[in-house]
């Protein structure tokens, strides 16, 4: 197997067109970016005023453990019959199992402030938006920048299962090879995808510890 | 809901199947990850590179995880096995994090009461550190086997996967209804088995509930950065 593996990503031929490797890790990023990006519009926020009001915590609390639980293959299949084929199904399924590590982080992140530093915030004369957005956030950006990591890495391992619902991606390969019984092509799309996941992740660890560079003095 | 109720008798056989390919790998995590976390616990090096491993693990798809073994171990692709397996790599490496990390927060003065009392650090691990470190191994516990429920159904692809083949049948015969029936029992299943790990951690670990229970969560873990649970935001998936 491991060999058909290697001589699949050594034929040329499955390195262009539409269903060669390029053009299926462009697809399994792009949906992968767009998930991410509608569920941190639609999280971010929601965390920001969970976390600064204690507003709906207990709910939120409760509901996390639930949703993790959210069979994306369920998800995604019963979306597409109730929607038709096409790109909103997957990705409706891919921001709801984003949603939740992105509120954690940022609930968490925003909630963990001292709040000795936020009543100081309040008595030098700032708003609730300017303690938001000039306290709070820049020292809850390590756990929101952690929440954003796992959200990340779980789409992308989940964007794997659209191809099951005839999209593209990576999980293209997984799928067509099951169905071929063509076991070297289900490893060229384990491997990328697994790959992917990695760089990825070493990627995102890299760019938290640019981004926090202060991490140090506000953990001591 | 009608499907449901007119298929009991087929869902529930999916269900003790689903029941049985996520329960197991979740003991096999716990016995694993507190193994490695005894032994260890105290060794810097040892520990560093367990970690990097559990984490990289952590980060391969289930889905690509599911359809290496084989190759690997020379198993059939649709063997129960594979899925056993992938997931019990992800609940260990889980919770392995967090059995060194319950180990670490246990305080200095009892260890060293201990030792004064004549406790030999084998014995010391397994009575004293153990014991303290449970409340924080049981939250980790409680995620691992709700993320294993989920994860099983991902199995259904390569035909393993218990409820999750409600997905399959119900996608490739264009009824919706099967397929919320399947989503339905995987999360009533993970809400039973989040409560039975929470109250059974809850009757193992009376002293941590004294007095204001309400609180006790807080408590543990004030600065922990994620919500119910004191794991980490980020999980595996499928």
């Amino acid at each position: 197997m491991i060999n058909d593996m290697l001589s699949y990503l050594g034929d040329a031929a499955n390195w262009t067109g539409t269903a060669g490797i390029p053009a299926r890790l462009g697809e399994h990023l792009w949906y992968s970016f767009l998930a991410v990006l509608a569920a941190s519009i639609i999280a971010v926020p929601l965390g920001v005023f969970i976390g600064h009001t204690g507003v709906g915590k207990v709910i939120l609390v409760s509901a996390s453990n639930v949703l993790r639980a959210l069979p994306s293959l369920g998800i995604m299949t019963l979306l597409v019959l109730l929607m038709g084929v096409g790109l909103l199904p997957p990705v409706i399924a891919l921001v709801l199992i984003a949603v939740p590590p992105i509120l954690a982080g940022v609930y968490a992140g925003v909630a963990n402030v001292e709040p000795a530093v936020v009543d100081a915030a309040r008595a030098i004369g700032m708003k609730d938006s300017r303690i938001i957005l000039q306290v709070e956030l820049p020292l809850a950006l390590p756990l929101i920048l952690g929440g954003l990591r796992g959200a990340i890495l779980q789409v992308i391992a989940t964007a794997t299962i659209a191809a099951y619902v005839n999209l593209g991606g990576l999980g293209r390969y997984i799928f067509d090879g099951l169905a071929l019984y063509d076991y070297g092509q289900v490893l060229v799309g384990a491997v990328l995808v697994t790959a992917l996941a990695l760089v990825l992740d070493g990627l995102l660890a890299l760019l938290a510890r640019v981004l926090s560079p202060d991490r140090r003095l506000v953990s001591r | 809901m009608n499907w449901l109720l007119a298929n009991f008798p087929q869902t529930w056989e999916l269900t003790t199947a689903h029941l049985y390919l996520s329960l197991v790998p979740t003991v096999i995590g716990v016995v694993l990850a507190l193994g490695l976390g005894l032994i260890f616990g105290n060794r810097p090096r040892s520990r560093a590179v367990i970690t990097s491993i559990a984490s990289a693990v952590f980060t391969i798809p289930s889905l690509a995880l599911f359809v290496v073994i084989p190759s690997l171990i020379g198993t059939q692709i649709l063997d129960p096995l594979n899925v056993l397996i992938a997931l019990s790599l992800y609940s260990s490496s889980l919770l392995v994090r967090t059995v060194f990390d319950a180990l670490d927060a246990v305080a200095p003065e009892v260890l060293s009461a201990a030792e004064a009392l004549g406790y030999s650090p084998a014995r010391r691990r397994v009575f004293v550190d153990l014991p303290l470190a449970l409340g924080p191994l049981a939250a980790g516990t409680r995620v691992a086997a709700v993320t294993n429920v989920s994860l099983v159904s991902v199995g259904a692809v390569i035909g393993v996967g218990g409820l999750g083949q409600l997905f399959v049948s119900g996608y490739q015969r264009n009824y919706p209804d099967q397929i919320l029936a399947g989503i339905i029992m995987i999360l009533i299943l993970a809400l039973i088995l989040d409560r039975l790990i929470a109250v059974g951690a809850r009757l193992a670990t009376p002293w941590l509930h004294q007095g204001a229970t309400a609180k006790s969560s807080t408590n543990n873990a004030p600065r922990n950065p994620s919500i119910s649970t004191g794991a980490n935001t980020e999980g595996v998936s499928s």
